[in-house]
């Protein structure tokens, strides 16, 4: 099996709830190769991929571009914590103007050379996103974040080639 | 008051007006008197004080007419009817009663509107001073309520509604005999009666032309109906937007209660009632009737789940009479008449007449009353004159944000209870919306759920939040956003809203939708398919074909 | 001896026989019987409302759902509180719930204690499949111990009932129609300001989410403590 890893508007805490599996590590590359991930180095993204596990809400452009290329080259699509399910905390700026939101990170609260940067940083959507609002998604596993045990347990069936039943194992905010 | 001094003022009203030679009616309902038929009746006075007519010429202002799309109308005592009538037209006017109609004014009565008409609730509307209780009881009034005060117990009063298969005009339909028996059994040291004149569905203004144009028969059916179920206080609930029905109830009231028709004592029997007014703020769900006695009541207008029904624990836990305008309005002809009489007319499961508002792309807007069962092509095409500017019809709107939009393919449909509701629509109060082709279907479901989104009380789930996301893709499919899956959204929510709302309006509220859905699927289909409006009508124009 | 019988119902709830005195409500006999129907504005100790939806069960030979918080049992009712159809109108009513507002679960005091959380994993809601709303709603620290965050309410109104019917004080109550309703203190003045609120806590304590908590607590830290309302109840039934 083909599995990868893609980091959108998150943390990162679903990717470090993925190395706190530990030796199970093992178990896993055992049955599949992870092709893509912020954890490895391979700056593109693979065709064929059998299974994605993506953390985070699609909050801008580049979230956008990546997410849709991404479905298109997946079998599997895994929505990975509350911000890909639900868009959870990005999602809290939802109710705000992208003005509003650009003016208090970027300015309000920055002493030292406030504006707004206009390179490098990809521009933000009007609202941060859950995956499944932008392409379908075919597996959720929510958490903030999922535990170690949770993610094992996903990924230890669809490496077998089952679709996990997960709301016994966690919910939003778990 | 006894049947004998009735009789005497009856006599009196009709020796009083038969003094003049002549008589010229003028609408005061609300329809002409927003066209400044206030101005045309004083005009009318004043000319005939000109010509020293006191004696010989009366004018009369008068409820609704029917057709309200060419007001100010004026009729006269020898069966002239005009229309668009002006202040200045005045001394024609008068100049013709006693010589040839005017022809540039002509409102030609042998028409379908009129012919194909036939008036028990509006009986009254357009002949009589609504103003002038003596005017009523000249025209038959208050005798009913004699009629059953000396003659009749109050089992027998119900059985005559039951006769006649009277069923509620507010929309549900459910039988009035029934509903009265039920308060009529149910124990408790009070009992209340109340009209529901909360008209609110768009487009609907039956109730109000009853109210404006005949307040005393609402008030005598009130009478009856407490006679018969052993109730002795009444509300009426009428929207605060209609002033002129409330000060006319409020008039009424009064009349009534100075010739002892209301109080204590009614007409020297044990019978007590009275009448108090009570006005709605403007919430549409105070329809409802849970809500509406929660608003009598003085509190939140939200409704409640039933069982216990109104009939059982209603009014400060009391049995409660719920009935609509219209239905109170059928009561006093059904008791004069009988109900056999009424049963007569109608079809087999929806007896007697039913009253409409004729709205929208139809050339005789206005208000007609109709026997039960009469087909939809009549009253669009012969009673309503078709569609104006030779434009195709498309669809009619029946029950308001409740009921749905039957295509042209229903035209041929009876208008009963039972045929509506199979078409997926509902009778309603009676409002009736035509549409032509220049209407998208999508944007009238749209509107319609706007409308009971603004209008859901918000206490329950699914027609609190279930309303606010039909709308939301109900927009983006208009503004041609949408996709596939927001139809099927669209459709969950539908089956949703109308299997676990409290009330009837978040019940009802998918209906729009679902009627146009089913009879307008391809409209759907282009705007999230083709990202197209087929009447042109929705998003940008750029994307809609141009009219041929 | 003579008495009168005892007026005992009979009933079925998803097939099993249980009997029920005849004021009691579906969702109360259910209760006796460990039977799970879920809800949410029903809270035993205060008066029914019927509005959350979430309780509608099936009973054979009504062609309508009932609300089993206000439905009362009837000899010989055939109750089924769980099928395909109604575990369907659950999850989506509880997902709308949670496009209404701004639920940020992971971020709540009360993560872990709430009842619209729990209640969407034990109905196996993993996702919301409805649009977000994304409302700008505020947040009324006023009081000196008391916190009302808006974006957190689903309007069960078991504080406005509480107050009203067990404190006394109907400081609580709701404001504005449909989508735009909103739980206010007194007449929408701020909390910290109201001058009938008697800081009893009673609301926060039956507030089935995060929307009412104390102060002072973080992430996962406000527990509600509702045993004082049947309490409460039971010693003023005795005195009557």
């Amino acid at each position: 099996m083909r599995l990868a890893t893609v980091w959108l508007d998150g943390c990162s805490g679903c990717h470090m709830s993925l190395l706190d599996l530990d030796e199970r590590l093992l178990a896993v590359a055992e049955k599949a190769d992870l092709v893509y991930s912020p954890l490895v180095d391979n700056k593109i993204f693979p065709e064929d991929v059998d299974i994605t596990l993506v953390e985070g809400a699609v909050s801008n452009e580049e979230d956008l571009h990546k997410i849709r290329m991404v479905r298109e080259r997946t079998r599997i699509l895994v929505s990975l914590g509350d911000c890909a399910v639900t868009a959870n905390v990005p999602g809290m700026r939802n109710p705000f103007l992208t003005s509003e939101v650009y003016d208090r990170a970027y300015r309000e609260n920055v002493t030292f050379d406030p504006g707004i940067p206009n390179q490098v940083i990809p521009p933000l959507l009007p609202y941060s996103r859950p995956v499944h609002e932008i392409v379908p998604v075919d597996v959720f596993v929510p958490g903030c974040p999922p535990s170690a045990d949770v993610i094992f347990y996903a990924v230890s069936e669809l490496l077998e080639g089952r679709i996990p039943e997960l709301s016994a194992k966690t919910r939003f905010g778990a | 008051m006894t049947p004998e001094e009735l009789e005497q003022i009856s006599e009196s009203e009709h020796e009083a007006q038969g003094k003049f030679a002549h008589r010229v009616n003028v609408c005061v309902a609300a329809g002409c008197l927003s066209c400044q038929s206030q101005s045309v009746k004083d005009a009318l006075d004043k000319d005939i004080t000109r010509r020293g007519w006191e004696g010989r010429c009366q004018t009369k202002g008068v409820g609704c007419m029917g057709l309200c799309a060419e007001g100010p109308l004026v009729s006269t005592d020898n069966g002239t009817m005009y229309k668009g009538v002006t202040a200045a037209d005045a001394p024609e006017i008068l100049d013709s009663v006693e010589s040839s109609p005017i022809e540039r004014l002509l409102c030609p009565t042998d028409v379908p509107f009129f012919q194909r008409q036939k008036k028990i609730v509006l009986e009254n509307s357009g002949i009589i001073d609504a103003e002038r209780i003596e005017d009523y009881i000249g025209s038959l009034g208050y005798g009913a309520l004699i009629k059953v005060l000396t003659e009749m117990t109050p089992p027998e009063v119900i059985q005559e509604v039951v006769k006649s298969g009277l069923r509620g005009r507010g929309g549900a339909g459910y039988p009035t005999g029934l509903k009265w028996s039920t308060v009529a059994k149910a124990a408790g040291p009070a009992k209340f009666i109340i009209c529901n004149a909360d008209e609110g569905d768009p487009g609907a203004f039956m109730d109000r032309s009853v109210l404006e144009s005949d307040p005393h028969r609402v008030l005598e059916g009130m009478l009856i109906a407490a006679y018969a179920v052993g109730a002795s206080e009444g509300f009426i609930y009428v929207r605060a937007e209609y002033p002129l029905a409330i000060k006319r109830l409020r008039t009424a009231i009064r009349q009534a209660e100075r010739m002892g028709l209301l109080g204590t004592s009614i007409c020297g029997t044990r019978f007590s009632f009275r009448i108090d007014l009570r006005l709605g703020a403007g919430a549409f769900v105070c329809g409802e009737e849970t809500a509406l006695i929660a608003s009598v009541e003085g509190k939140r207008g939200t409704p409640r789940p039933r069982p216990p029904y109104p009939a059982q624990e209603g009014l400060f836990g009391e049995p409660t009479l719920i009935n609509n305008v219209e239905t109170f309005a059928n009561i006093s002809p059904i008791i004069r008449n009988g109900g056999d009489w009424y049963a007569k007319i109608g079809t087999e499961k929806s007896k007697g007449t039913k009253v409409f508002a004729l709205a929208g792309r139809v050339q005789n807007t206005g208000l007609v009353e109709v026997p039960m069962g009469v087909t939809l092509r009549e009253i669009v095409f012969e009673i309503g004159g078709g569609i104006p500017e030779g434009r195709k019809f498309k669809a009619v709107q029946t029950g308001g944000p409740s009921g749905g939009c039957l295509p042209a393919e229903l035209l041929d449909m009876p208008v009963d209870y039972e045929s509506l509701a199979r078409a997926g629509s509902i009778m309603g109060s009676g409002g009736m919306i035509v549409m032509d082709e220049s209407s998208c279907m999508v944007d009238v479901a749209k509107y319609f759920m706007d409308f009971c989104m603004t209008e859901s009380c918000g206490k329950c789930v699914p027609c609190r939040v279930g309303t606010y996301q039909m709308h939301r893709l109900l927009e983006s499919i208009t503004q041609l956003e949408g996709t596939p899956k927001d139809v099927a959204l669209l459709t969950e929510l539908c089956d949703l809203l109308k299997n676990t709302s409290l009330c009837g309006l978040g019940q009802s509220a998918p209906n729009p939708v679902i009627s146009t859905m089913r009879s307008f699927a391809d409209e759907y289909k282009a705007h999230v398919e083709e990202r197209r409006c087929p009447a042109g009508v929705c998003g940008n124009h750029r994307n809609s074909e141009e009219p041929a | 001896m003579n008495r009168p019988a005892a007026n005992i119902k009979t009933l079925k709830i998803d097939g099993r026989d249980v009997t029920a005195r005849p004021e009691e409500t579906i969702l109360e006999v259910a209760r006796q019987n460990n039977i799970f129907i879920p809800r949410l504005c029903e809270l035993k100790g205060l008066s029914t409302v019927g509005a959350c939806r979430l309780c509608l069960v099936e009973v054979k030979g009504s062609n309508r759902l009932l609300p089993a918080c206000v439905t009362r049992v009837e000899e010989g009712m055939e109750v089924t509180t769980s099928s395909e159809r109604l575990d369907g109108y659950r999850k989506a009513i509880l997902e709308l719930l949670f496009t209404e507002r701004n639920h940020i679960c992971s971020v709540c005091v009360s993560n872990a204690h709430c009842e619209l959380q729990s209640l969407a994993q034990k109905l196996g809601i993993t996702h919301v499949h409805f649009p977000y709303r994304y409302p700008v709603v505020a947040v009324d620290a006023s009081h000196e111990r008391f916190i009302v965050d808006h974006n957190r309410c689903i309007l069960c109104s078991r504080c406005v009932r509480v107050c009203e019917e067990i404190e006394g004080a109907h400081t609580w109550d709701i404001m504005g129609r449909g989508i735009d309703a909103l739980v206010i203190t007194d007449l929408n003045q701020p909390w910290g300001s109201s001058e009938s609120c008697t800081g009893c806590g009673k609301c926060v304590h039956v507030c089935p989410t995060g929307a009412l908590s104390e102060k002072g607590r973080s992430v996962a830290e406000m527990l509600k403590r509702r045993q004082f309302l049947p309490y409460l109840t039971l010693m003023r039934e005795d005195r009557e």
